[in-house]
């Protein structure tokens, strides 16, 4: 079993490599001198003939990979060209606030999600499924960033019952569990939340449809199992793929959330990346994308085992 | 006053949907003594398995429509609520099906779900029901009961998993066990040894059996009393040897005509032409006369009363004579 | 005892004798009636035609100009005189922008889908047919574009490139190519393994037949279905490019380009600022529904 999670691990590890290839890569499709990619274009010349020869920007592109890869390793992931920062002290930050954000709407959207999938499973075909299903899809089809907008415009400029930007008073680093703080979470939050719940509704219902299609369902009920009983025997069968697509989606709102982030100007990696992109802020780009993919790598990782411990019909010799 | 074990009157089953209806059963009657084996013989769709999933109540209940009288164990199986039925089924009746891979839960422990029957109609503890598990695997004889108690469905040759699920469904000493084609999905020397074991194990704790199969060796092999099936109906009913030697009607004899027995070589094959009835659109005569050699126009008129031709012998044709050896 | 006293009659003669042989439809007769029963499909098929036919005729359906505007005009309610829908920040009126906008915002959601089934497509039914190495190859390189969640690749490949239609439609097709190439891949599979196919082959029917006879017909229509759902994200995923000043680039008009510029508008005119959303919404719903009932009524076995 050790043995199986450490193919798993090892197997993740050319994943991230090549990850992190594809984000070096970004730099040098960019137009432009990749120069540029690391200090200001209007530095001295003799500082920029410095950085040249200090970032091997004029040797081949496999051993100028190498050099940031080292560098990546202990840390350093350069400087950001608007805020003179290390971009590691911006992206702890960053990573902060869009993981709060995320696992709040993590939480919101797959306890929803999973309530309604197995109600449109218990009720299939009648009305609680056609709603539910019609909730799922439009979950799925609302562009989440027009969403924040129109919560915005409801709650926050009609109503006035919750603010419409930022994270609070002294940002995120002064963060607290109290509504102060919490009344800047909720509209994010739920906007953030629509799509995954929209995806783990569908998935609850077309599994535990599944699972209730079953030749073994029958047998519970000729067993004389009491509901409760026979619904554990549902769930046990369903969690790998739920709990699969669950990881999965927590990976994408990490990922995902410069939408949103950027609508509530929520100071996570998304606003961090919105504002690297327009300022040409190419470090801290190549930066949080690096860093976003590499938790996105780890997350499948973790959903893989996951899994294995979860289904005992998968092989873990 | 000794009640049967099973009593059925009129059975008669529907499945329900916006397309159609499908007639499913039409008409059954029989009973079952105790310590007595049934076997219901018939192709697919003759509706067999709906007959003895009507006996539990176990068709899917929305679709289903169920009108007769069915009484097991003194249970009047119609009418009962289901906190009554679900108390019944794993302990009174219980049930074996065909395909023991798809029948199992493949997320649990053979031995777990053994258990959590015991303990569902015993409500003894965990321990008690971990024991009784183990008992009953070796009653089935599944060779390394104790290492089997931890396996997983999938871990498990076919015979075995079968041995599983019989010794799931005789964990509560039932009453009646109700065996839906249990060994059609088994090589045939697994087959033998699971029919062997079921007529042992009948013995040893007194049940009634009703199988179901298309399999006429089975048949021969398990049963007192055969009823053949056909389109939703009994058409044959007798002791398993006089079915065998005299069959009375014609479909019946084109079942025993269609095997293969020793003494053939060098003959053809009798075979039963055309194809069982469309079970939502039944004819209003003898459901099998498209197909019989035997037909009259009468035969057309009305679905033919059961004869009895002696006493616990009954065929449902109107030209039924028992061929003579 | 009865005995039987009429001679058998030849199954000829006899009424009624032969059972009746249904003739069942062909597979696609049966898709279409099963489409043609299922309203949901069938009204959202028809909103998209509409919408369809609405944007192709923008030309000469625009009360306006959608590029001039007059900031003396500006931000006008729904329901104004001479501007059905309103105007934008700077003027424009909103129904001329709407309707030429949909032009751009369809075409961003389509045209990456299609690039991505053509490509993605051919790979993966190389990969599937073919096995072995070339799968190893093709699959791994799918893999690796797997790990990033497709709005951050999304949003990484036009960071980097930089505003502009086509780079957006590039970035796009990117971020699709390998989903479709994981679906070609595993239908293409599972059909492979079938036993008609071996059949084929063991009849001596070359490559290219049992590609085109046997293989494409099957695993087409998998295909199909994935990228009508493809086309609701990919219109979310473009509209949000825009959005975030990567796609379109001002003044053109473009659904999600018109959400981000109308965003500080925000508290004069809430309304208007929802109109180019719910352009999106409604399509993508459209097609989100197409897309499940297109797989509802393909699917034999429900």
């Amino acid at each position: 079993m050790l043995f199986y999670i450490l193919r798993r691990v090892l197997y993740a590890l050319p994943i991230a490599l090549a990850v992190s290839l594809i984000c070096f890569l970004l730099v040098h499709i960019a137009p432009g001198d990749p120069v540029n990619a690391i200090i200001s274009p209007d530095a001295p010349a003799e500082v920029v003939a410095q950085v040249r020869a200090e970032y091997g920007l004029d040797k081949p592109l496999p051993a100028q990979f190498v050099l940031w890869l080292g560098r990546v390793l202990q840390g350093d992931l350069g400087t950001s060209l608007s805020s003179g920062r290390p971009v590691v002290a911006e992206l702890v930050v960053a990573v902060k606030n869009t993981l709060m954000l995320s696992l709040v709407a993590a939480m919101i959207g797959f306890v929803a999600g999973t309530l309604l999938g197995i109600v449109a499973a218990i009720r299939r075909g009648r009305w609680p499924d056609k709603l539910a299903s019609a909730l799922a899809a439009g979950g799925v089809s609302l562009p989440h960033y027009w969403l924040g907008m129109v919560l915005v415009v409801v709650f926050s400029v009609t109503l006035n019952w919750l603010p419409a930007l930022g994270a609070g008073a002294g940002g995120s680093e002064a963060w607290a569990w109290d509504w102060e703080h919490v009344q800047f979470l909720v509209l994010p939050a739920i906007t953030l939340s629509v799509i995954p719940m929209g995806i783990v509704t569908r998935t609850v219902r077309g599994v535990v449809i599944e699972i209730l299609n079953q030749d073994f369902t029958v047998t519970l009920h000729g067993k004389g199992l009491q509901p409760l009983r026979i619904a554990l025997h549902v769930l046990k069968n369903a969690a790998p793929a739920v709990l699969a697509v669950m990881g999965l989606q927590l990976g994408y709102l990490m990922g995902g959330s410069i939408l949103v982030e950027t609508v509530f100007s929520w100071p996570g990696t998304g606003q961090l990346l919105n504002g690297a992109i327009f300022q040409r802020d190419i470090p801290v780009l190549q930066g949080t994308i690096l860093v976003l993919a590499l938790i996105f790598v780890l997350l499948n990782l973790v959903v893989d085992l996951m899994q294995t411990t979860l289904d005992p019909r998968i092989k873990r010799s | 006053m000794n009640e049967p074990l099973v009593h059925v009157r009129d059975l008669n089953v529907r499945f329900v949907s916006r397309d159609a209806t499908v007639h499913a059963v039409n008409g059954i009657d029989f009973d079952l003594a105790a310590r007595e084996t049934l076997c219901i013989l018939g192709e697919s769709g003759s509706g067999k398995s709906v007959t003895l999933r009507a006996l539990m109540r176990l068709n899917p209940g929305s679709r289903t429509q169920v009108q007769g009288t069915v009484k097991v164990a003194g249970h009047d199986i119609v009418v009962a609520s289901e906190r009554e039925m679900s108390a019944l089924r794993g302990g009174t009746v219980s049930m074996i099906f065909q395909e023991p891979m798809t029948a199992l839960d493949p997320v649990f422990t053979i031995g777990t779900q053994i258990a959590e029957t015991v303990r569902r109609h015993e409500g003894v503890n965990a321990a008690a029901a971990r024991k009784r598990a183990l008992e009953l695997l070796e009653l089935v004889q599944i060779p390394s009961a104790a290492r089997r108690l931890d396996a997983y469905p999938h871990e498990l040759s076919g015979g075995l998993r079968q041995r599983a699920m019989i010794a799931i469904a005789l964990s509560c000493r039932p009453k009646l066990l109700l065996a839906d084609e249990p060994t059609t999905a088994l090589d045939a020397t697994v087959q033998i040894q699971v029919l062997l074991l079921l007529k042992e194990l009948q013995r040893e704790l007194g049940m009634g059996m009703i199988f179901v199969t298309h399999d006429l060796g089975v048949a021969c092999e398990v049963a007192n009393r055969i009823a053949v099936m056909y389109a939703g109906r009994f058409i044959e009913e007798g002791t398993t040897g006089e079915i065998m030697r005299s069959a009375a009607h014609p479909y019946t004899q084109g079942l025993l005509g269609a095997t293969v027995h020793a003494g053939m070589r060098g003959q053809r094959l009798t075979t039963i032409p055309g194809s069982p009835p469309n079970l939502e659109r039944l004819p209003p005569g003898c459901a099998f006369a498209p197909r019989c050699s035997h037909v009259g126009s009468d035969c057309l008129a009305a679905v033919p009363a059961l004869q009895r031709l002696e006493a616990g012998r009954s065929a449902r044709c109107i030209r039924a004579q028992p061929l003579a050896a | 005892m009865n005995s039987i006293t009429s001679s058998p009659l030849p199954c000829a003669a006899r009424p009624d004798a032969a059972p009746s042989i249904e003739r069942s439809d062909s597979y696609w007769q049966g898709v279409a009636r099963r489409i043609g029963r299922d309203p949901v499909t069938l009204v959202c098929a028809a909103i998209l035609l509409l919408m369809l036919l609405a944007i192709l005729a923008a030309p000469w359906l625009s009360p306006h100009d959608p590029l001039q505007g007059s900031l003396l005009r500006r931000l006008q309610p729904v329901g104004s005189p001479g501007h059905l829908l309103g105007t934008d920040e700077l003027g424009r009126d909103m129904l001329s922008r709407l309707l030429h906008g949909g032009r751009l915002s369809w075409f961003l959601g389509i045209m990456p889908v299609l690039i991505a089934v053509v490509i993605g497509a051919s790979l993966g039914i190389l990969a599937g047919y073919a096995g072995g190495g070339t799968n190893m190859l093709i699959m791994r390189t799918t893999d690796v574009f797997y790990a990033f969640p497709s709005v951050l690749l999304a949003v990484a490949i036009s960071g980097a490139l930089g505003p502009g239609i086509t780079n957006a439609m590039l970035s796009l097709s990117l971020v699709f190519i390998p989903q479709v190439i994981r679906i070609a891949e595993s239908t293409t599979t599972s059909v492979r393994n079938l036993d008609y196919i071996e059949s084929a082959r063991a009849s001596g029917a070359s490559v290219l037949t049992i590609v085109r006879v046997h293989l494409l017909p099957n695993v087409l229509g998998p295909i199909f279905v994935y990228s009508t759902s493809l086309i609701s994200v990919a219109m979310i995923l473009a509209s949000g490019l825009s959005f975030l000043g990567l796609g379109t680039r001002p003044p053109d008009a473009e659904w999600g380009l018109m959400l981000n510029t109308l965003r500080t508008a925000i508290y004069n005119q809430p309304l208007l600022t929802m109109l180019p959303g719910l352009c999106i919404f409604v399509t993508s719903a459209c097609f989100n529904m197409l897309s499940d009932g297109l797989r509802s009524a393909m699917d034999v076995r429900s």
